[in-house]
């Protein structure tokens, strides 16, 4: 019994099938009270008012965008090492999720830097790698559009994924010769001392939960929906034959 | 190798082939500058560095899709493939030939045009070194862009959405390090680092985009 079983379409999807209904579900369950917790019973924070309740939509957004990215890059590895056509769709259905993300985490921050720092955009390190991440998707997804035999296209934006992430990274490190620009630190560390108070923290972490339950949720149902778009495409191939 | 590389200049001279569109591209886009901003001399020095970046990384990727695209349609690629020169070799010849073709062109012309823009007097030194050290990147990050979509029907614009992201590092060092210099301010550490991307990408880039090469002749 290995985690390469999975690689099986049939056995994926049977798997999947089965865990799909209780992944609502859990997803349901955190994300639904994290949010109502965060936005109906938490204090509002001092000189910030009831602004700072965006945090449980902003933080676990731009995580989720960013772990997305490094979702696909996984995939694209196993998928360019072991050929596993589950783990090229999987990338595929990971790309438009990330973008969303990566967009809410970008307007959600401006909806919170109107008020708070008196502007919409900044050229602020964090604010500009996120903007290039949100081109890097665009791209991704726009190669994978463009080329018709789906495992050239597999193939090079798998490519395309591995180099992006070292050209992402390049960017974070190359604008952060700027000087030093207005988003505060990281909001969550191992080092409880640093991040957000007590009362802002568990329901963050449980709209963190949520967020990375609906990413997973939304990832699985667009991978079923491409392993079976495949299957239509073969059995029609196989209709013009016949 | 050296054949193909004197093959493409060659091609690349003809009419037709892009070798001056580039060069006029460069020196319409930073003309337009003025007129878009104003004729102040102040305000055009201090921003002269990253207009001419810009400048050089657009006029750069007008001729990217020319890299492959005819060898491509002809089957000159086909026959590259089987010959006994390792694909990685051609890529890298290619995109040798491409930054002789842009990028030197460009470095040479980027002080005439410093001047157009009322570039600072200390700065024209930096000039030449950062594009020295940051086109070849430009070359070789390009060429990689052009092998991921030799397979598209008219990729040009798709090439552009791949390939500008990845140019945001080198853009950033070097007009930093242009802006740096041209202010008198250290900027070792950023030309480095322009140097390193340079360095990074024609060791490796010439392997991942045979690679794609490959994929895309399959």
């Amino acid at each position: 019994m290995s985690i390469w079983e999975y690689a099986n379409p049939k056995k994926f999807m049977e798997t999947t099938a089965r865990f799909m209904p209780w992944l609502v579900g859990l997803t349901a369950v955190t994300l639904i009270p994290g949010l109502a917790w965060g936005y109906f019973f938490t204090p509002e924070a001092e000189n910030f008012g009831s602004s700072v309740k965006i945090i449980y939509i902003h933080v676990p957004s731009a995580t989720i965008a960013i772990n997305a990215w490094i979702m696909m890059l996984v995939a694209s590895l196993i998928w360019l090492v072991r050929r596993h056509h589950v783990s090229a769709l999987a990338a595929k259905a990971a790309a438009p999720v990330g973008l969303t993300m990566t967009l809410i985490a970008l307007i959600t921050g401006a909806v919170w830097g109107q008020p708070m720092w008196g502007t919409w955009w900044a050229w602020d390190p964090r604010l500009t790698s996120f903007l290039v991440l949100f081109i890097f998707y665009l791209g991704y997804m726009a190669l994978w559009e463009a080329i018709e035999n789906p495992d050239t296209a597999a193939d090079l934006t798998a490519i395309l994924c591995i180099v992006g992430s070292v050209f992402a990274l390049l960017s974070r490190y190359a604008v952060m010769f700027w000087p030093q620009g207005l988003h505060q630190g990281a909001s969550l560390s191992m080092d409880r001392a640093e991040h957000v108070a007590d009362v802002y923290y568990w329901p963050l972490v449980l709209s963190l939960i949520g967020f990375g339950l609906l990413f997973l949720t939304l990832v699985l149902y667009r991978t079923r929906t491409e392993v079976r778009a495949r299957r239509l495409k073969a059995l029609e191939a196989r209709e013009r034959m016949a | 190798m050296i054949a193909l590389l004197v093959r493409d200049i060659r091609l690349a001279m003809r009419a037709g082939g892009g070798f001056g569109l580039g060069l006029a591209f460069f020196l319409i886009a930073v003309m337009l500058v003025p007129f878009g901003v104003g004729p102040e001399g102040g305000l055009l020095g201090t921003i002269a560095p990253g207009i001419l970046w810009i400048a050089a990384l657009l006029a750069c990727l007008l001729s990217l899709d020319r890299i492959f695209t005819l060898d491509y349609e002809d089957g000159t690629l086909d026959l590259l493939a089987t010959s006994p020169l390792p694909m990685e070799g051609v890529v890298a010849m290619k995109a040798l030939a491409h930054w002789l073709t842009t990028g030197l062109p460009l470095t040479i012309a980027a002080p005439v045009l410093g001047l157009l823009l009322n570039l600072p007097e200390s700065a024209y030194y930096w000039l030449v070194v950062t594009f020295l050290l940051g086109t070849p990147a430009l070359s070789f990050i390009g060429t990689f862009g052009a092998a991921l979509t030799v397979g598209v029907k008219r990729g040009g614009l798709l090439l552009s959405l791949l390939v500008l992201p990845l140019y945001i590092p080198s853009l950033t060092f070097g007009a930093e390090a242009l802006r740096r210099g041209a202010e008198g301010m250290a900027n070792t550490v950023p030309l480095l680092m322009l140097a390193g991307i340079t360095l990074g990408t024609i060791a490796l880039l010439p392997f991942v985009a045979a690679q794609a090469i490959r994929i895309n002749l399959r």
